[in-house]
C-alpha cells in the first residue's frame, strides 16, 4: 500500500517562468523596425550614380560584387532593388496615411447619426463591390497614371476595412458603461472624446495604418507592373519586374527573383510589425 | 418556410446589387469623363495624323462630344442599361461580344484555380487548426502569411522561370500555340497553356482560405459539442469527420465564395504574366489604350462577378444560420 | 503546492477491507490553467487543488459548489478531456487500476460517461437520433425506443436538429445517452439545470435508478436540496478544493454535524434554515497562493489560516473536513 506509485498525468512544466510575452513583442518590434529602417535609409543614401549604366558589367549573374546580379545595362540590381523598395515605401506611406485619414473621418462621420451611418455603410459596400485592382486601374487611368494616380488610387480603395474597424470601435465606446457614466456626470463632449474615445481609437487607427502598408505596397507594385502606375524611369519594383519579363527566356532569372523576394520581405515586415503592434495594444 | 426565407434574402441582395451597380456605373462614367484622355484621339489612334480637322469634327458630332456632360451621360446611360455597352475602340467590336469572348478562357482559368485553392486550402487549414500551436500549424501559418505578402505576378514569374524556362515543361505563354488555327487547337494544347496560370492563381488564393478554415476549425474544436463528443470516446479522424468537417466545410466554402474580387484581380495579373488571352488582359489593354467603352464594360462586368460570389456566400451563410438557430421556422 | 501525500494517508482513507469496492479513487488531483489576460503575461491559475474523492458502485456522490468553482473542469480532469492549456496532476484509479491518460481515452464513452452541463453539447448539424446512435453498442432498435420512452422523448424529436429542441428535451437526450451506454461511472454535470420541478425530479429519479443498477454517479450541482434528495455523500467544493465531505445523514441534521464554515454558511442559506444569503466570491487563485482558500470570508479565521494550507482530515463517522479549527 505504501509503495503506491503516484501516477502523474503530466510531468510538471519547467520551473522557469516563460519569458513574458510583452517583452517578446517589444523585442520583436525593435528588431523588425531596425531592419526596416536600414532598408529605408539605405534607399535614401543611394544616389543615382550607384545605379548608372555600366556597359562593362552587363548581365552578370549574382556574385559577391553584385549580390543581386546586374541588368542589360550593367546596373547593379541590388542598388536598384533598394531604391525600388524605398520608392515602394514612400508610395505606401503616402497612400496608407491618406487611407487612414479617410477611414478615420468617415468613421467619425458615421458615428454622428443614423443617416450618415447608412451613407458610410453604403459607400463601403460600393467600394467593396468592385475588385480592388479594377477600381485601382480605373482611377489610375482617369488620373493619367504616374505617382499621383497610384497614390490617390490606393488611398481611395483601401479605406473600407479600416473604416469598419474604427466605426465598430466607436459604436462600442458609445454604449460603454464608463462613457455613459461620464456623460451622466456632466462631462463635456470634448472631454469624453479626449479621455475615452481617442485613447481607444488612436491605437486602432495606428495599427490599421501600419497594416494598410502591405496592401498599399502590393497594389502599387501590381498596378505598376501592369503599366498603369509609376513611369518606366522610376526605379519601382513593379517596373523592374515588368522589364525582367523580357529577359526571362534568356535565363536572366535574377532580374526578377531578388527584387520580388525583397518586396515580399518588406511587405511581410510591415505585416509582422502591424500584428505585433496589435498584440501590444490588445492582447486578445 | 426555409425556402421562402432564402428567396427573400436573395431578392434583398438583388435590389441592393442593382442600386450599387447603378452607383458604380454613374461613378465610373463621371470619373472617366474627367479623364484627360481625348476621346477622338483614342478612337482614331494612329490614324490621328491622317484625319482632317473636319473629319474629327464629324466624329465628335456623331458621338455627341460637344453636348453637355449631363446630356451625354443620359444618352450613354440609356443605351447602356438597354444592354448596349457600345463598341470597343481597340477591338472594333461590340463590347459585350468582346467580354463574352474573353471571359470564356478567364472563366476556365478562374474556376480551375478557385476549386484547387479551395480544396488544398481547406485541407491545409483544417490540418493546421487541428494541430494548433504544433509544428505543422506553425509551418502552415507561416506559409500563408508569407503567401499573403507575395505579389501574384511574382509567383507567376517564378513558375515561368522554373517550369517553362528551366524544366521546359510548359509553354511560355498565350492561351494556345502561336499561329495555329482556332479549330486546330486541341484540348491538350489548351490544358498545357492553362496549367501554369491556374496553378499560380490557386497558390495566391490559398492564404485566405487556409487562415479562415484554421480559425473556424479551432473555434469548432473548442466548442461544447466537441468536448462532449470526446467525452463519448470519439477521437482522431472519426471526431474530425463526424463533427469537425461538417461544421467547418460550409463556412469555408462561404468564405471562399466571398473572395471573387481577389480572384478577379489575381486573374488580371496572372493573365498579364502568362500572356493568357482572357478578360483581364483585355482590361489592361483597354486601360492602356484608352478604350473607354470596353473599360467601363469590364468594370460593370467585374462588379456583377463579385456580386455573384458574395451572393453565393450569403446564401450559404443563411443556410448555415437557419440550421443552427432556426428561429421562427418551427 | 501542497500535494505531497503524508506518510500514512492511504491507511487513513482506505481501510484494507474496503479497498476493492472503490469504483473510482481520486487523490491529490490538481489542475492548473495557463491563460492570458491584459498585459500579455500568462497567468497560471490553479482551478482544482488537492482534490479527493472515492466512489463505490451504486453510490451517488454529490459535488456541490458555487458557479465557477471548477466543477465542470473536475469532470474534464476525470475524463481526460481537459483544455489544452491545462495541466492535470494527481493519482486516479479506476477499479483499482491506475487511470492514465491512455486508459481514460479507452474508457470514456464506454465505462465512464458524461452528462454534460451545457445544452449546446450536441452537434448543431447532426440529427439527434444519429448522435445518440453513433456511439452506442446496442443497435437494437426496440431497446433504443424503450430508452427514449423512458426518458420521455418522442420519435419526432429524434428526427430533429438540436436547435429545434428545448433545453429540457436536450437534457433528456443526454440522459438517454447515459442510459443507453454501458457506463459504470456516470458524471452528471448539473443535469437538472433549467428544468422545471417535475422534470428535475424525473431526472433525479433516473439517476437514482442508475445507481440502483450498481453504477457510480458523480452528481455535480449547485443545488444542495437536489443533492440531499438522492446523494449518499455530499462533497462541498470551494475554489477548486473539497472543503468537506459529509454523509447525507449527517448533512441533513445540519448544525454541529457540519464542520467547515463554508458548509455551514451554505446550510444556513437554505430556505428552511433561515435563508441567510451568503455568496462569497471565488478567490482567483494563482498557483502559489498559500493558506486556506476561505480565509477572506471566514468568521473563524486565525493567523495560521493565512500561512498554512489545511489538509483534508478525517473526523468521526468517516466525514472529512479541510479546516484547522473544525
Ligand atoms: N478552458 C478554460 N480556460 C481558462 N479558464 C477556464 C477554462 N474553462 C473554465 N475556466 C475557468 O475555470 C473556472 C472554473 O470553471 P468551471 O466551468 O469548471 O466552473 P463550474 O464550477 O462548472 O461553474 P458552473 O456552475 O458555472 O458550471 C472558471 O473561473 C472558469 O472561468
Ligand atoms: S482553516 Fe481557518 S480560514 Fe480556513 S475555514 Fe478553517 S478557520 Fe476558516
Ligand atoms: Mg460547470
Amino acid at each position: 500500500m505504501m509503495k503506491e506509485k503516484r501516477i502523474v498525468e503530466k510531468v510538471k512544466q519547467s520551473k522557469t517562468q516563460p519569458k513574458s510575452n510583452r517583452s517578446i513583442v517589444v523585442l520583436k518590434l525593435v528588431g523588425l523596425l531596425s531592419v526596416f529602417l536600414a532598408i529605408i535609409i539605405s534607399g535614401f543614401v543611394i544616389g543615382t550614380d550607384h545605379i548608372e549604366a555600366n556597359m562593362s558589367a552587363k548581365n552578370l549573374s549574382p556574385s559577391l560584387m553584385h549580390p543581386f546580379g546586374t541588368d542589360w545595362l550593367g546596373r547593379d540590381m541590388f542598388m536598384r532593388t533598394l531604391k525600388g523598395l524605398n520608392v515602394s515605401f514612400q508610395v505606401g506611406l503616402l497612400a496608407a496615411a491618406a487611407s487612414a485619414v479617410i477611414a478615420f473621418l468617415l468613421a467619425v462621420f458615421a458615428s454622428l447619426n443614423k443617416w450618415f451611418d447608412h451613407l458610410v455603410t453604403m459607400m463601403i459596400d460600393l467600394f467593396l463591390s468592385v475588385p480592388h485592382l479594377v477600381t485601382l486601374m480605373l482611377i489610375s487611368f482617369v488620373l493619367g497614371g504616374g505617382l499621383k494616380g497610384v497614390v490617390i488610387g490606393i488611398a481611395l480603395t483601401h479605406w473600407p476595412t479600416l473604416t469598419r474597424v474604427i466605426r465598430a470601435e466607436i459604436m462600442q465606446l458609445k454604449t460603454a458603461e464608463y462613457v455613459h457614466i461620464s456623460r451622466k456626470l456632466g462631462k463635456k463632449r470634448s472631454w469624453i472624446v479626449k479621455r475615452h474615445y481617442l485613447p481607444h481609437v488612436l491605437p486602432q487607427l495606428f495599427v490599421g495604418f501600419i497594416l494598410l502598408f502591405p496592401h498599399a505596397i502590393l497594389h502599387e507594385s501590381a498596378i505598376t507592373f501592369l503599366g498603369f502606375g509609376l513611369s518606366p524611369e522610376q526605379p519601382a519594383i513593379g517596373i523592374i519586374l515588368a522589364e525582367s519579363m523580357k529577359y526571362l527566356t534568356a535565363g536572366k532569372w535574377w532580374l526578377a527573383f531578388f527584387p520580388g523576394l525583397s518586396l515580399i520581405f518588406l511587405v511581410a515586415l510591415f505585416d509582422a510589425v502591424g500584428n505585433n503592434l496589435r498584440k501590444f495594444f490588445n492582447p486578445n | 418556410m426555409q425556402i421562402s426565407q432564402l428567396i427573400k434574402t436573395i431578392m434583398l441582395r438583388m435590389i441592393k446589387f442593382f442600386s450599387i451597380l447603378i452607383m458604380v456605373i454613374v461613378l465610373s462614367f463621371t470619373l472617366v469623363s474627367f479623364s484627360p484622355v481625348d476621346p477622338i484621339q483614342s478612337y482614331l489612334g494612329a490614324e490621328m495624323m491622317v484625319v482632317s480637322e473636319t473629319q474629327k469634327e464629324q466624329i465628335a458630332e456623331y458621338y455627341g462630344l460637344h453636348e453637355p456632360k449631363l446630356k451625354q451621360f443620359f444618352k450613354w446611360f440609356s443605351t447602356f442599361v438597354q444592354g448596349d455597352f457600345g463598341v470597343s475602340l481597340l477591338y472594333r467590336q461590340d463590347v459585350l461580344t468582346v467580354i463574352k469572348e474573353r471571359f470564356s478562357p478567364s472563366f476556365w482559368l478562374m474556376s480551375f484555380s478557385w476549386t484547387l485553392s479551395g480544396v488544398v486550402g481547406y485541407v491545409l487549414g483544417a490540418i493546421a487548426g487541428m494541430n494548433e500551436g504544433k509544428m505543422v500549424d506553425r509551418v502552415i501559418k507561416t506559409y500563408s502569411f508569407i503567401l499573403a505578402s507575395t505579389p501574384a505576378f511574382w509567383i507567376g514569374i517564378l513558375f515561368l522561370i522554373i517550369f517553362s524556362v528551366w524544366l521546359g515543361l510548359f509553354p511560355i505563354g498565350l492561351g494556345a500555340p502561336v499561329g495555329m488555327l482556332k479549330a486546330d487547337v486541341t484540348w491538350f494544347d489548351r490544358l498545357k497553356h492553362i496549367v501554369l496560370p491556374a496553378l499560380t492563381l490557386s497558390v495566391v488564393g490559398g492564404a485566405n482560405i487556409i487562415l479562415h478554415t484554421r480559425q473556424k476549425m479551432i473555434e469548432t474544436l473548442n466548442s461544447e459539442f466537441i468536448r462532449f463528443a470526446r467525452a463519448k470516446g470519439e477521437y482522431g479522424f472519426t471526431l474530425f469527420w463526424r463533427h469537425g468537417f461538417r461544421n467547418t466545410l460550409l463556412p469555408a466554402v462561404s468564405v471562399h465564395f466571398a473572395t471573387f474580387g481577389e480572384l478577379f484581380g489575381g486573374a488580371v495579373l496572372v493573365e498579364q504574366v502568362f500572356s493568357y488571352p482572357g478578360l483581364g488582359q483585355a482590361l489592361v489593354q483597354a486601360g492602356l489604350h484608352n478604350d473607354v467603352p470596353l473599360l467601363l464594360g469590364i468594370v460593370v462586368f467585374s462588379t456583377a462577378f463579385v456580386f455573384i460570389g458574395n451572393l453565393m456566400a450569403d446564401i450559404l451563410y443563411t443556410v448555415i444560420d437557419r440550421r443552427i438557430k432556426p428561429g421562427e421556422t418551427v | 503546492m501542497n500535494i505531497l501525500p503524508d506518510a500514512n494517508f492511504f491507511q487513513k482513507t482506505m481501510p484494507q477491507t474496503e479497498k476493492n469496492e472503490y469504483l473510482l479513487e481520486v487523490e491529490h488531483l490538481s489542475m492548473t490553467i495557463e491563460r492570458y489576460e491584459k498585459g500579455l503575461n500568462p497567468i497560471r491559475q490553479a482551478v482544482i487543488r488537492d482534490f479527493h474523492l472515492t466512489i463505490r458502485k451504486g453510490e451517488i456522490i454529490a459535488i456541490v459548489g458555487a458557479s465557477g468553482s471548477g466543477k465542470s473542469l473536475l469532470a474534464d480532469a476525470i475524463l481526460g478531456i481537459q483544455p489544452k492549456n491545462a495541466v492535470v496532476e494527481g493519482v486516479l484509479k479506476y477499479n483499482n487500476e491506475p487511470l492514465s491518460d491512455k486508459k481514460k481515452k479507452e474508457l470514456r464513452g464506454k465505462e465512464i460517461m458524461l452528462i454534460p452541463q451545457l445544452t449546446n453539447a450536441l452537434d448543431p448539424l447532426m440529427k439527434v437520433e444519429k448522435q445518440v446512435k453513433s456511439f452506442l453498442k446496442i443497435k437494437n432498435k426496440r431497446k433504443l425506443e424503450e430508452i427514449f420512452f423512458q426518458v420521455g422523448l418522442d420519435k419526432k424529436a429524434m428526427k430533429q436538429l438540436p436547435a429545434n429542441l428545448s433545453g429540457g428535451m436536450v437534457r433528456r437526450v443526454f440522459a438517454a445517452m447515459a442510459l443507453a451506454s454501458d457506463a459504470k461511472l456516470i458524471i452528471a454535470d448539473e443535469p437538472t439545470n433549467g428544468l422545471d420541478e417535475e422534470a428535475a425530479n424525473d431526472m433525479l429519479r433516473l439517476l437514482k435508478m442508475l445507481a440502483e443498477q450498481e453504477k457510480g454517479i458523480i452528481f455535480i450541482t449547485h443545488d444542495i436540496e437536489a443533492a440531499l434528495k438522492i446523494a449518499d455523500k455530499i462533497a462541498v467544493f470551494y475554489a477548486g478544493e473539497t472543503v468537506e465531505i459529509v454523509a447525507r445523514k449527517h448533512f441533513i441534521r445540519g448544525g454541529a454535524h457540519l464542520r467547515h464554515p463554508y458548509t455551514k454558511a451554505l446550510w444556513y442559506a437554505l430556505p428552511q434554515n433561515g435563508f441567510q444569503p451568503f455568496y462569497p466570491f471565488q478567490p482567483s487563485t494563482t498557483e502559489n497562493s498559500r493558506g486556506c482558500q476561505f480565509v477572506e470570508h471566514c468568521p473563524k479565521a486565525k493567523t495560521v489560516c493565512k500561512e498554512r494550507h489545511p489538509d483534508l482530515k478525517t473526523i468521526h463517522g468517516g466525514d472529512k473536513v479541510r479546516c484547522f479549527y473544525a
